[in-house]
């Protein structure tokens, strides 16, 4: 028999039993359909928080003071990282775009009759670029007045808004822990993350937090930013050679600060969220996985309540194969069409999620293409054993069936 | 041409074997009407079923048009009954979800053979029914049924048309019309073996076969019946 009438002939016992093909069907379009809109808001909560981590800097090498003992953890006893070590690097590694010593420590900031606690970062004149501040107004600090260890500050869009209300804080003077800072620039905010606002800081040069504000001759941190990404590694390398040699620590032996770089930190955060869309994917599988069970379930109903016809077509001539494709492909076109219209409802959840919610969601092609195919894959599975069942029966058992 | 040589069949019920056919042997021409007769358990349906090629036989020879039927796979069964085979039965077993003409095309959609309808169409015209080609089962009466049944059973010019009580579930006078399409068709050459417990419709037959206890209680004679009209 010809495909294409055991299609015609499927197609009619479905349409015969509607409610019930439309019941197991249900199954398949609530699985398919979880599937895609799961997904779709798993990746589009990955592409969010990577987007705004990435607004950070993505080609940045932070160099450390300590061993990296614990994650994220460094002691700041260790005081060997210097000025010096950050201008070494500056001059002497290839590849790079610029270099940002920093310390860092809050302060409290007063103008006119206003207080804020915020943080101060002293640093260099790149540090602005490498983190991806842009300024609104004023100028940032230059390499004299870095030099020079000047009392200049650049302000963060929160301290502006805190301590300055309709007022034009480029020109005026703020105090600093009591010194006198002049303000040459304002930051354009860059928008907080949930734990750390980054326009709730001021930068002064490196040099005068040193000297007049911290009284320290070490620096917290140095940023290097790389040309390219992918010479992230060589420039790590480069880094940690120059170090050791500045710090003569010998071969083998456990250097006194570590070199890591922010695409770690965003592939780890690009991790956890890869892991919690496998999850939802996952849960959403296992309804998927239920949908096929109801698929089996109704065939071997199917199968068992048309037993007779099963011993009327094999009297007449099927065989074995023609018996199996007409249940197979009753299962098949049933995951076919719940696929299909699972889809569309995926889509439709995936949308009505990022309206409602606010929520961006992000249906990959993929997820659409796994999960179509992996319904219809669950069609074939499960529709084999009552196909089968029904292939193998003895014809003169089957024609004697009540 | 049918030939039936020391045909056995033993159905096992758990640990105990039970003879249903044994030592049965006969052979009849093409064009041939028989009857097979005989109580119920006399194995008149294990003979059914194995000239029927829906079983095998446990040891003899079955030779259809001078193929030997044992040894074969059930596929190659399928395809003999497909070919050489028409069935009719007591209760019709038609597809009740298809028409008339559908459930007489199925045949030739097994075989794969080419212009299913219109030869569908003319084997329902043979039996008087091309006005009732697109009714379901369900809307023809008891002997329209059994009709279309016969016209599936002959859309395939088989060799035999094996027909099983073909007229238990209908009355006296549909059974009359029943039996003497079967006598037109084995007049225009089709084989027919009927299987009854009816001795006026085994009249209709040329050769009786009777049976008792799984085995022939006439052995190789040939109850001739009377001459048909």
């Amino acid at each position: 028999m010809l495909i294409w009438d055991l299609f015609k002939m499927a197609l009619r016992s479905l349409i015969a039993n509607k409610l019930r093909t439309f019941l197991t069907t249900l199954g398949i379009i609530i699985g398919v359909a979880s599937v895609i809109s799961m997904i779709a808001i798993g990746e589009g909560a990955k592409q969010q928080t990577l987007s705004t981590i990435s607004k950070f800097g993505t080609n940045i090498i932070t160099v450390k003071p300590g061993r990296k003992k614990t994650r994220h953890v460094s002691s700041d006893k260790v005081v060997t990282l210097t000025f010096a070590d950050a201008k070494a690097i500056e001059t002497r590694v290839p590849l790079i775009t610029g270099v940002a010593a920093q310390v860092y420590r809050p302060a409290q900031l007063k103008f006119a009759n206003k207080n804020t606690n915020t943080t101060v970062r002293g640093t260099g004149k790149d540090y602005g670029r490498l983190a991806n501040f842009t300024l609104d107004r004023g100028r940032y600090f230059n390499d004299g007045e870095v030099r020079t260890s000047r009392q200049v500050a650049v302000l963060g869009a929160t301290v502006v808004k805190n301590l300055f209300e309709n007022v034009d804080p480029v020109g005026k003077t703020l105090k600093v822990d009591g010194k006198n800072y002049l303000i040459i620039g304002v930051m354009e905010a860059k928008g907080a993350l949930s734990w750390y606002d980054p326009d709730d800081q001021i930068f002064i040069p490196v040099t005068t937090a040193q000297k007049r504000l911290f009284g320290m001759d070490y620096v917290q941190s140095i940023d290097v930013q790389a040309e390219n990404i992918e010479d992230l590694e060589f420039i790590k390398e480069d880094i940690d050679r120059l170090l050791r040699l500045r710090h003569s620590i010998p071969e083998g032996a456990e250097s006194d600060f570590h070199v890591q770089n922010s695409s770690q930190w965003l592939s780890s955060w690009g991790d956890a969220a890869k892991t919690f869309t496998y999850l939802l994917g996952g849960i959403a599988a296992i309804s998927l996985m239920v949908g096929g069970i109801g698929i089996m379930n109704i065939m071997l109903v199917s199968v068992t309540e048309r037993t007779r016809e099963i011993g009327i077509r094999k009297a007449i001539g099927a065989k074995k194969r023609e018996i199996m494709e007409q249940f197979l492909i009753e299962s098949v076109v049933m995951s076919f069409l719940g696929g299909g219209i699972g889809i569309l409802l995926g889509l439709m959840i995936s949308k009505f999620v990022s309206q409602m919610g606010g929520w961006d969601t992000v249906v990959s092609p993929e997820s659409i293409l796994l999960s179509f195919g992996f319904s219809v894959g669950i069609g074939i599975f499960f529709g084999y054993y009552p196909a089968n069942k029904a292939a193998n029966l003895n014809p003169i058992e089957a024609l004697r069936y009540e | 041409m049918i030939e039936v040589l020391n045909l056995s069949k033993t159905y096992k019920l758990g640990n105990v074997d039970v003879p249903a056919l044994m030592d049965v042997s006969f052979s009849f021409d093409r064009g041939e009407f028989i009857a097979i007769m005989g109580p119920s358990g006399s194995g008149k349906s294990t003979l059914m079923n194995l000239l029927g090629c829906l079983d095998l036989p446990t040891s003899g020879i079955y030779r259809l048009n001078g193929h030997d039927i044992q040894g074969m796979s059930p596929d190659q069964l399928a395809e003999v009954r497909n070919r050489k085979i028409g069935f009719v039965f007591q209760s019709f077993n038609l597809l009740p979800r298809a028409s008339a003409l559908e459930n007489i095309e199925l045949p030739l959609l097994y075989g794969r053979v080419p212009n299913a309808a219109k030869i569908a169409m003319s084997a329902l015209s043979r039996v008087g029914l091309a006005d009732r080609a697109g009714h379901k089962p369900a809307e023809l009466s008891g002997g329209e049924r059994q009709r279309v049944a016969i016209a599936r059973a002959i859309v395939n010019n088989p060799a035999i048309i094996l027909a099983d009580e073909p007229t238990g579930n209908l009355d006296s006078k549909t059974g009359e019309e029943i039996m003497n399409i079967f006598t037109r068709l084995n007049e225009e050459g089709v084989m027919v073996v009927l299987v009854t417990h009816e001795k006026e419709i085994a009249q209709y037959a040329r050769h009786i076969l009777n049976m008792k206890d799984g085995k022939l209680s006439n052995p190789q004679v040939m109850t001739e019946a009377k001459p048909r009209c």
